[in-house]
């Protein structure tokens, strides 16, 4: 689905992303992990295309396409998808207005003819069930007021109303009590198929016990140093990311 | 500058559509003003000697006055008050009794405007007074009004008409004396439109005025009375628009309301004057003194405006609550572009007891405008137990910008209350990112926040007007459904 070879990339002149190469099939669920700083969301906000970062070289192939060389709103039409490690505030403009309005682009990308109101409010509230959010959300204005668990959740709820073919997570239960994180990792895996494909950015093992992933990838100073099964995130989790820094340091 | 940015500044920068002007033959006096040149324009509409020698009282206190150039931050080249024109009149239109009458190429005009003069054409529910420079070409539903007791005419109609009415309450909200521009548009005043609304009636319609600049080195001097007696109730909308031309244009309208006891009169305004090019050369200087009274208890006046044309707007529509329980609002987009300068706000003078007032006002800067909230809140010794909230928020597009907010809060009693709210916001990367992330192109997503920005106040205007309000912003309907 997505392959990404030697990515370099940085924001401000500074170097992050120093070499990554990734694979990520239909069906998959891979994980990234790694300490504070090692490029994590970089990758994330590189892949979505975030106009701050600057690709310095590599290449990112997805679907058969050149992914670099999209606009941001063309790799949204496209499935690629980023929950958001800090969703941002829409004042004024509805959750459902937004959503209706991303999705209907969406559609239209893909020759879908657009949803009419209420035709989106019954998805929508199909797709609140999985996310288990109150009908009142619908109205508020997007990520407005919310609690950082709701921002959250929310983004959850735009993934199950987008249906991405590649969804990437970043740091998605961060700020998450149990409760909203199990509802969060519910959510994910009901979403799940064979044609879909996630790759989850986390910094604790924790979110790994509820959406079991296929490959775990350990990302230190811009490059995956060690790669995995689940097993791997257990071993993190145990150790800490101190002893793979070291090896890390070694082996550069 | 990032894609963003130069997507933002192509959004905000879209050509003015309302720049034609009209091929037309006109009766325009030379320009100029003297007692003679107001008599002059008294005697072409026909007035009587007490309208005239007002407009005299009203030009000899404006001898004794000087232009205003107070605010630091608000700086225009003095006005040449001899080099314009005071009236300006297309020649056909004297004395017209139906639209046949009325030149085809006036009506094709607000056709172009979007305004249909023709009552079956017209959307059932809105009556229009059209303003072509200094006079009004037509007035539609007149009839239908006129069976409840309504009067909805031209300023020179009522004059002549109802000249006790005019006569009792022109310049009752707004003396002749109070400033400047108040002033030279006593004097010197074309046309305008008004209303009067009977006891216990409610105005079954909206009433709506268009004006339109047409003729070049005129200034437009419209003057509009709104009185609403007990428990009546009105909403009127006003929109304009003027040709694109080189040359500053000057607009001094007055407007006065005045709300007896109960009665609610609610006022919107769409404000789209020509507002000079991207390098400020040329548009108009919107010079508008507006205010309203609610002389009795429980009278309500609302008004709600978006601010989107003029190369500068200095325009604070305030209320005076003399009436107890008495209800004031202010409901204000301004939108800053290029040059543009827009200064603007309120005034809520609070003197009956349990008065209350809402302002919000939220100022979009863009490319090099300066956007300014002024406004004042003064509540009386005697005004107890009144009420006050105001919201200013700002959003900045691009880096350039500015926005300022100056309040002036004037409390002399103990049991009152006010509150205020201020924000700046900037359309940021990130928002941008986040829609285009969710499938949403960068005007759209532009669009979308901006809107969202100005929401609290579209949801003021009548339907009809918050759909145009919208499209101004330059973007589509955001949340037609709820």
């Amino acid at each position: 689905m997505i392959e990404i070879k030697n990515l370099h990339a940085g924001i401000a002149g500074k170097e992050i992303l120093k070499g990554i190469d990734l694979k990520v099939n239909a069906g998959e669920i891979h994980a990234i992990m790694g300490p504070n700083g090692s490029g994590k969301s970089t990758l994330a906000q590189v892949l979505a295309g975030h106009p701050s970062y600057e690709v310095t070289g590599g290449s990112v192939i997805y679907d058969g396409k050149d992914l670099l060389e999209m606009e941001a709103e063309e790799r949204s039409q496209a499935g690629v998808f980023l929950a958001f490690q800090y969703p941002v505030e829409i004042p004024g403009v509805s959750n459902s207005y937004f959503l209706k309005a991303g999705l209907n682009e969406i559609r239209k990308a893909n020759g879908q003819e657009p949803l009419d109101s209420m035709q989106f409010l019954k998805l929508l509230r199909e797709k609140m069930k999985l996310v288990e959010m109150a009908d009142s959300f619908i109205y508020r204005p997007v990520n407005e007021g919310f609690s950082g668990g709701e921002k959250k959740r929310n983004e959850i709820l735009q993934m199950a109303v987008l249906e991405p073919k590649l969804a990437i997570l970043d740091e998605t239960d961060s700020g998450l009590d149990i409760d909203a994180l199990k509802i969060v990792a519910g959510g994910v895996n009901k979403l799940k198929s064979s044609d879909n494909a996630f790759i989850v950015v986390t910094h604790y093992q924790r979110l790994l016990n509820y959406i079991v992933p296929d490959f775990v990838h350990v990302l230190v100073n811009g490059k995956i140093v060690k790669s995995g099964g689940k097993e791997l995130a257990l071993e993190l989790e145990a150790e800490g990311y101190d002893q793979i820094k070291e090896d890390a340091k070694v082996t550069a | 500058m990032s894609d963003s940015e130069k997507s933002v500044e192509e959004l905000v920068s879209k050509e003015y559509k309302y720049g034609f002007t009209t091929d037309i033959e006109m009766d325009q006096i030379p320009p100029g003003l003297t007692e003679d040149v107001i008599r002059t324009i008294s005697h072409k509409k026909g007035e009587p000697e007490w309208m005239t020698e007002w407009r005299l009282r009203a030009y000899r206190a404006w001898l004794t006055m000087e232009e205003p150039h107070w605010w630091p931050n608000f700086k225009y080249p003095p006005i040449d008050y001899q080099a314009i024109s005071y009236y300006a009149a297309p020649k056909a239109a004297k004395k017209v009794e139906s639209l046949d009458q009325v030149d085809p190429k006036i009506l094709e005009t607000y056709e172009k405007l979007g305004i249909s003069l023709n009552e079956q054409k017209r959307m059932q529910g809105v009556a229009v007074d059209a303003v072509f420079d200094s006079v009004s070409v037509a007035t539609t539903f007149k009839e239908t009004l006129r069976e409840k007791g309504i009067i909805f005419c031209s300023m020179s109609e009522a004059i002549r008409e109802h000249p006790e009415l005019v006569q009792k309450y022109l310049g009752s909200v707004v003396p002749y004396s109070d400033n400047f521009f108040a002033a030279l548009n006593s004097a010197v005043f074309s046309d305008g439109s008004f209303c009067f609304i009977p006891k216990g009636v409610r105005c079954p319609m909206e009433l709506s005025t268009y004006f339109r600049i047409n003729a070049s080195n005129t200034g437009q001097f419209e003057r509009t009375l709104i009185v609403a007696e007990e428990s009546a109730y009105v909403s009127y909308l006003e929109g304009c628009t003027a040709p694109q031309r080189d040359e500053n244009q000057l607009h001094a309208a007055v407007v006065e309301i005045l709300a007896l006891d109960n009665a609610e009169v609610k006022y919107s305004t769409v404000q789209n004057w020509y507002s000079g090019d991207k390098d400020g050369i040329g548009g108009i200087y919107n010079f508008v003194t507006k205010r309203g009274k609610c002389a009795g208890v429980k009278a309500k006046i609302s008004w709600t405006q978006v601010e989107t044309g003029a190369a500068i707007t200095w325009k604070y529509p305030s209320v005076i609550l003399q009436g107890d329980e008495s209800i004031g609002e202010f409901y204000s987009v301004a939108v800053a572009n290029n040059k543009q300068i827009a200064d603007t706000g309120t005034k809520m003078h609070h003197i009956g007891k349990n008065t209350r007032s809402t302002i919000v006002s939220k100022g979009i800067s863009a490319g090099q405008g300066n956007n300014t909230y002024r406004g004042l809140v003064s509540i009386a010794k005697d005004a107890k137990n009144s009420r006050n909230y105001t919201q200013c928020d700002s959003m900045l597009i691009g880096n350039a910008c500015s926005a300022n907010t100056f309040p002036y809060i004037v409390v002399k009693n103990t049991s009152s209350s006010v509150e205020h709210e201020a924000s700046t916001s900037k359309i940021g990367e990130d928002q941008i990112f986040y829609c285009k992330q969710r499938g949403i192109n960068t005007e759209n997503a532009i669009s979308m926040i901006v809107n969202g920005f100005a929401k609290e106040v579209f949801k003021n205007l009548p339907m009809e007007f918050a759909v145009e309000a919208q499209k101004l912003l330059g973007v589509s309907l955001e949340g037609s459904v709820g």
